[in-house]
This record gives C-alpha cells, structure tokens and sequence, in this order.
C-alpha cells in the first residue's frame, strides 16, 4: 500500500519558491491551496533539496529556514545539510 | 587579501557535538538512581545512543529560529491589533470559538510544557532529553501567545477574562483537563505516547491546521498567526513522539504490547478530545473551509494509516477503536454542539442554532446522518426558541469516569441509541461514555477513580461559594455553580440577543460609516 509523505506551509514568498522546487523535484507531487497556507502531498517520498530551492529563491538557503514556515508534516524524517527527506516504509 | 576559512562542520556533527558529546554519565550515584523513572513501566532500553533527533536542532539554532518566528509573530498580532482587526471577522458569532479555544487549548499547553519538563529531566539519553526541553519551551511559548493574541478580544467581548481560574472547574474543559492529568502521571514512556503520538500526530494536525486555516478565512489574522506558529513547532513534536513509538519498538521486542496497550488508549482518548474541536470547525466558525468529517479522513484516517502501515514492520496493529471513529466523524459534532445549545446557562460563550444556509451546508457534508438524525432536531428547537421557549438544561451533566465528556455519544451501529457503560468497582458504580474508556478504566481501576469530574463535585457540596449551607435541606447546587465558576452572566445564553451581538454590530457600522 502506497502512503503520502506530506508537508504542508504557511503561504508566503519564501515558501513559493519553496513549493516550485518541491514539485520539480517530485514528479506525483499534489498540491493543495487552502486558506493561509498550502499543501503538498507526495507519494511514499517527499524530498525538499536544498539546491532546488537555492535556485528558485536567487540565495542562499539553509535547510533548517524551513522550520519557520512549516506548518506540519507527515512520514519519517531524515534532514541533512543538502536534503530535506519524509518517508513511509523505506 | 586571502582569507583562511575553516570548513563548516555538517548537520550531522553539529548535532553530535553540540548534544551528546555534552552529556556525561554520572560517577557519584548510579544512573539508574539519577534516572530513577524510566524503567518502572516495564520498558525495556538497552543502547540509549540509538536514539537520535531527525531534526538534528541544536539549541543555538534552536533559539535563532524561534526568536525569528516570536518577531514574526507579535509584528503580525501588533498590526491587527491596530488596525481593528477584531472588526474585521465575517460575523460577531466566531468571537465564541476564541472564547472556548481559550478555555481549552492555553492551560494543555502550559500542562504539555510542564510535563515536558518532567519528562525531559528522566530520558537518559541526550538525544530526547534536548529534545524534550525544547519542547517543554515551545508549549510554554504557545500557552502565553494564546493568550496574548486573544487579550485583545478580551477588551471588547464577554466571557473570556476567567478562563485561568475556570478551567479547573468548569464541566465542559474538564475532557482536557483530564487527558492531561492521565498523561502527567503516567510514567515518562507513557507522557510521550499520550502527548508526542495522540495530542501531537491526532490532535494538533486537526486543531493547528484546517481549524487555524478555518480562522484565517473567517478573517482571524491574530488567531491565525498564533496557530501556524505553534504548528511550525508541533512538526518538531509529533517527530519526537514518532521517534520514541519507534525507538521503543526497536530497542526490545518485549516493549511492543506496551506501547500497543498506550497506542489504544490514547487514539482513544484523542478521539474524545477532538469531538469538541470538530465541533469548532463545523458550528462556530460562520464561513467554512472544511468539515471536521473530511479533516479526520485526511488527518487521522489517511495519515493514521500511514503511519499504521509503517509501524505493521515491528508488529504494531491500528488502534482498537479505529472503526468506532469512522463511524462516529459523522456524528460526534451534532451531537457535541447539541449537548452545548442545551446549556445556555453553563458556558461562558454562546450558542445558536445554525442559520438556514449553514443547515444545508451540514446536510451537504453530512449526507449520511444530517437530514436523519439532527437536521429535525435543530428546527424543532428553532421553533421552540421562535415560541419563546429556548431549551434551556439546568441539571448537571452525567460524566464519562475516564475521558470525563457528558455522557451524549451513540451506541455502536444505533445512532437512536445512547451509549452508556458501567463497572462496579469496590462497591460503588462507575459510568462510561464508551466501551473503550470502560477498558482503560478497568485496566487501571485505582487511577480512574480519582478522576476530577466536576458535576460530582457540585452535587457533593463541593461548588459553593463559602457561607453556603451545603447541608440545609433545601441546598441546590445548580443554584451556586454560576459564582464558583465565576461566570459572566453577560457572556452566557443564546447569542442572539446578546450584548456582544449589539457591540459588534453597532462597532463595525462606526468602521464601515462616518
Ligand atoms: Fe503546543
Ligand atoms: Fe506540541
Ligand atoms: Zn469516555
């Protein structure tokens, strides 16, 4: 049974960039606009690379920025200093 | 000119050094004295360095992120302010969700903060013990800019000024006055499934998200900032209660049935705490963006067995009472907000029935159970209250010994029937709201029956203002509740009528008007 790693976070300028390199980055990715904030749902793995967002936003970017805008998240967690990982049964 | 620059460590190294590498084991006493907590539930940990933080936060990066997120935060709370934001909601009547929010949720967060406290103070490892102070500091950051981004309404609107000293006495906060109690004083492994799994994963991803976005909609700037900022921290919790379910389960095959045993009864009692969260999102805020039915499939249905799955690999099941809740989503809200529109004395906010677009919008959500079951219940009180003759339950409510809801919910299967359970323990007889919370008291009969449940309190004679003869043959206690509880006569009964009905009108008409 396949399950959705997701993300989801307050929607801003930093954050846009952010969702353009999520979905680049994960072919599958659902995204879902609600009020104030947005999601984004990937199956079985979702990764944020740090790089990706880099490019988007003209700056650098350290992964750990991500915390200010999250909103909450679903699958295991694996950070490093380049990527961002959630995933179910791997 | 040429500048030496030493390699930046890695996250990784960062971590170890700045965490575990700071922790010793202590020579003077034995770690087992030091840590004397952590073995008497039966929890079996063999390598404690096993244990490690995904988010690999150090504290100064701890404290570098949250203070940018507290600047953000009371920036955006300081311009609605300014601005009239208060003004600025759909309607006068979603001011009563900030009234019960701030009941109900700031005093669990102080509770989380202390018992993380606790908690963080007996984990050996370095790993959870960092992780856990952090925590113990950003529920405490949550319970004061609670209530800081609400004291603003509080200038303006009834009812919220004695939510610290009602919390501990009033009958409807008494659910999650008692999830807390339960958790505090279970051992330390039992706190982290209780708080880190069942309030964190189940609750917070329905309260925090589509609830906090549901305020943001209804133009709730204040309510919003406050609830996505605590929910950037509650990622990091419910990442720490997942690492503790799995570390757990690794460490020995033995700690499985109980963490089991604790993954049951806290979805359970999750569930019950969430009805009147539900209740939120599909009556008291007047624009929608989702129904509690679908944020439970999304939250807890799809992402519950997300996770369900994943743990399938160290033996775990999905709670007993998952069933139970799918079929309750279509209920557990009707009847929450019923069992408060009947009670129009007993609340320091209002209720009301639903207008006539709202009732289709709850036949269309619900398809199932709306028009069945509570549609005709709201028009027959409508036309009662149109009659002069609003419902108004004076007796006091009948208690779940475990969860300590009123005794409201359906029998498994009937929804015409209400469910009810009892144990006669030592003689004397106790009352559930369910077969699951008849369970875990029967498992832990000596914990329960302290359980605090205020509506018992008032009939012993417990709930009266000092001078009162308790004794005298004519005492009623429903006569004196109202001044214990130190309720606002102004912020009780139906909210038409109201004088913050009035004031809202006549504000806004001054905004909008010369
Ligand atoms: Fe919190
Ligand atoms: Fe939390
Ligand atoms: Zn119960």
């Amino acid at each position: 049974m396949t399950s959705n790693a997701f993300i989801a976070f307050q929607t801003n300028d930093v954050t846009r960039s952010i969702v353009e390199a999520i979905v680049e980055d994960n072919p599958g990715a659902i995204v879902v606009e609600q009020p104030a904030m947005v999601k984004i749902d990937v199956p079985d793995r979702l990764v944020i690379r740090r790089t990706s967002v880099e490019e988007k936003l003209g700056r650098d970017f350290d992964l750990q920025e991500l915390q200010l805008h999250l909103i909450t998240i679903s699958g295991h967690l694996d950070e490093t200093d380049d990527e961002f990982t959630l995933s179910w049964n791997s | 000119m040429d500048m030496k620059t030493s390699k930046k460590l890695g996250l990784k190294e960062r971590y170890t050094m700045m965490t575990r590498d700071l922790a010793w084991d202590t020579t003077y006493q034995p770690m087992d004295k030091v840590f004397p907590q952590v073995g008497y539930e039966g929890i079996k940990i063999h390598d404690w360095d096993k244990w490690e933080d995904p988010f690999r936060l150090t504290m100064d990066a701890y404290w570098k992120y949250q203070a940018e997120k507290e600047r953000k935060l009371y920036a955006i709370l300081d311009a609605f302010n300014q601005n009239n934001g208060h003004l600025s909601v759909t309607d006068g009547r979603y001011i009563n969700v900030l009234k019960l929010f701030l009941g109900s949720t700031p005093p669990l967060e102080l509770m989380a903060a202390r018992g993380f406290s606790m908690v963080g103070r007996q984990m050996v490892g370095a790993g959870p013990r960092v992780a856990c102070q952090m925590q113990a500091v950003d529920e405490y950051r949550h319970f004061q800019t609670q209530i800081h981004s609400i004291s603003n309404y509080n200038k303006f609107y009834n009812g919220m000024d004695e939510f610290a000293h009602q919390q501990s006495r009033m009958w409807y906060l008494s659910d999650g006055k008692s999830f807390f109690d339960d958790a505090i004083t279970a051992g330390p492994f039992e706190f982290m499934v209780a708080i880190g799994f069942a309030f964190e994963y189940v609750l917070t991803n329905i309260l925090f998200v589509p609830f906090i976005s549901g305020a943001a909609y209804n133009g709730d700037m204040a309510a919003m900032t406050v609830g996505f900022s605590a929910q950037s921290d509650e990622a990091r919790h419910m990442t720490l209660g997942l690492e503790c379910i799995k570390f757990m389960l690794e460490q020995d095959p033995d700690n499985l049935a109980i963490v089991q045993r604790w993954i049951d009864k806290w979805t359970w009692r999750g569930t019950r705490k969430l009805a009147s969260v539900g209740m939120m999102m599909d009556y008291m805020l007047p624009k929608r963006i989702m129904s509690f039915k679908e944020a439970w499939e999304i939250y807890f249905e799809q992402n519950g067995a997300a996770l369900f799955t994943d743990l399938a690999r160290y033996g775990v099941t999905i709670p007993k009472c998952f069933a139970q809740t799918v079929e309750e989503k279509e209920h557990v809200t009707h009847q929450s907000w019923l069992g408060f529109y009947m009670k129009p004395e007993s609340t320091p906010f209002h209720t009301w029935i639903p207008g006539p677009d709202e009732l289709d919008w709850l036949s269309e959500k619900y398809p199932n159970t709306f028009d069945k079951y509570y549609r005709p219940m709201y028009e027959y009180l409508d036309a009662q209250e149109k009659a002069g003759n609003r419902f108004n339950n004076k007796t006091q409510p009948m208690n779940c010994q475990v969860c300590v809801n009123t005794i409201k919910y359906n029998e498994p299967g009937d929804p015409m029937e209400m469910c009810f359970r009892e144990t006669v323990y030592q003689g004397e007889k106790f009352h559930f709201c369910s077969g699951h919370c008849q369970e875990i008291f029967e498992d832990e009969p000596e914990k329960y029956i302290q359980t605090y449940i205020s509506s018992h309190q008032a009939l012993q004679g417990n709930c009266a203002p000092e001078g009162v003869d308790t004794h005298a043959p004519d005492f009623n206690p429903g006569s004196h509740i109202a001044d214990y509880w130190r309720l606002d006569p102004r912020a009780t009964g139906d909210f038409n009528g109201s004088e913050d009905q009035k004031n809202f009108a006549a504000w806004r008409d001054l905004a909008t008007k010369n």
